[in-house]
């Protein structure tokens, strides 16, 4: 979707703002929207990518004015509801439905160690799939506008790049954070010029790297 | 004050007298001050561990590990090795998620790395433009500013201005590639060695690389005196 997520090239975000000797967490309530996010991701209920898309649908001023994981807890809320986990009733009241079985947890403590050194992303696929293009081959890419999750950013939409790299086989953002399906397909590494996709005012030597699906590009 | 009505924060909205109409009310009111997301977070956990959603135990270790175990001093120790050692060098860039993997790092968020190297001709800097991707076993969860409105949705157009935000000016000759992580693909800067750096020993380089040079928004530099010994 055309949201204000994807905001590479736009102008008027301010300076950045820098701090020094940053915490990892800015209040307790942060780490809690953190973990729970993990906790609850072991369900398998949603994906990478449905995860990602529920805080790209919070409206445009809010996604703004939110801190990153009050983000977070707009999508958890939503993905909990969506997926049924919780019912609207539970979250309007805070309590547990009187008639819903006690689940127990898939991830416990004992398991957070392994998995945060260990842990299978699930987002490969050992497929024999053909790529389309090949290492060094000129492409362009298309010039789509999903309503959807989508991870080709509208400022390379169109533009003329060159593959860069073959990173293997990868599921499909696009159908997969709909539950369409995975898709599996190649993602390429592609090398757009920094004046191809800004103009004179780019350095002329200089470059973009974007990590790209198969069915996000068309030879050229 | 009661839980209900705050894990949505509809609740919230109601004791702030916002006057939502009966038509908004499954709303979510996105006008809850800080102590209201506190309140509402804590709602939603404990309505979670008495379904039996999620274990307590399991969100301590979670905040644990990423508080105090996980971070860029992992990622410097990458660095460092790589410094010392060329061979390491070599598969660090050639195959970067198993030479990553031969110290011991690895897992969620890092899962295939690439690294890309800094010399004196190329700079390189990684950016998320469309959310907050970022290596977590090697640097750890990403400051706010890497996942705020101003660095990710200028390092793509405008690289330079922001470095120079950062204090580094580059010179026109060298080239400067941006990477935006938008699929599962997560980078890390391998920065240039300084030569006056010669002397030091693998532990102390990884003193010197900071987190902000392995994004490749800073150089490692030796600090003003001292570190020479």
């Amino acid at each position: 979707m055309n949201g204000v997520h994807d905001m590479g090239g736009m102008h008027g975000m301010g300076p950045i703002q820098y701090e020094k000797n940053e915490s990892v967490f800015h209040a307790r309530w942060e780490a809690r929207v953190f973990a729970l996010m993990r906790a609850m991701g072991a369900w398998g209920k949603w994906n990478i990518d449905a995860s990602r898309h529920s805080r790209e649908v919070i409206p445009a001023a809010e996604y703004l004015r939110m801190s990153y994981y009050e983000k977070w807890f707009t999508g958890l809320v939503d993905l909990v509801a969506k997926s049924g986990l919780v019912t609207p009733a539970e979250l309007e009241s805070g309590k547990r439905a009187k008639d819903s079985p006690k689940a127990t947890p898939p991830l416990t403590a004992a398991m957070v160690t392994p998995l945060a050194k260990k842990w299978n992303a699930d987002v490969t696929r050992d497929v024999p799939v053909a790529p389309s293009f090949k290492v060094g081959q000129r492409v362009r890419a298309r010039n789509i506008n999903p309503t959807g999750h989508t991870r080709l950013p509208r400022y390379a939409r169109g533009k003329l790049g060159t593959i860069d790299r073959d990173h293997g086989i990868y599921v499909f953002p696009d159908t997969n954070a709909q539950f369409l399906g995975e898709k599996p397909q190649h993602v390429y590494s592609v090398r757009f010029a920094a004046r191809e996709l800004w103009g004179e005012q780019a350095a002329p030597r200089d470059s973009v790297y974007i990590d790209l699906w198969d069915d996000y590009l068309e030879p050229a | 004050m009661t839980r209900r009505g705050f894990v949505t924060g509809a609740g919230a909205a109601a004791t702030q007298g916002h006057g939502h109409g009966s038509e908004h009310k499954h709303d979510h009111s996105h006008q809850a001050v800080p102590s209201d997301l506190t309140l509402r977070v804590k709602a939603l956990e404990s309505l979670l561990v008495e379904k039996g959603l999620v274990d307590r135990a399991a969100l301590d270790a979670l905040v644990d590990t990423y508080e105090h175990k996980v971070g860029p001093r992992n990622g410097a120790r990458v660095v460092a090795r790589a410094w010392t050692d060329p061979a390491y060098k070599q598969r660090l860039l050639s195959d970067s998620t198993a030479a990553i993997a031969e110290l011991g790092y690895g897992g969620q968020q890092g899962e295939y790395m690439v690294v890309v190297e800094n010399t004196s001709k190329v700079h390189n800097l990684v950016v998320c433009t469309l959310c907050s991707c970022y290596p977590w076993p090697v640097l750890g969860l990403p400051p706010v500013w890497y996942k705020s409105a101003p660095y990710r949705s200028r390092s793509v157009i405008d690289p330079r201005g922001v470095l120079r935000e950062f204090g580094l000016e580059l010179p026109e000759d060298v080239e400067v590639r941006v990477w935006d992580s938008t699929a599962e693909i997560r980078y890390l800067v391998l920065p240039e060695r300084s030569a006056a750096t010669e002397k030091l020993s693998e532990d102390q380089l990884a003193a010197l690389v900071t987190r902000d040079a392995m994004i490749g928004v800073a150089k490692v530099t030796l600090p003003q005196a001292g570190a020479q010994a």
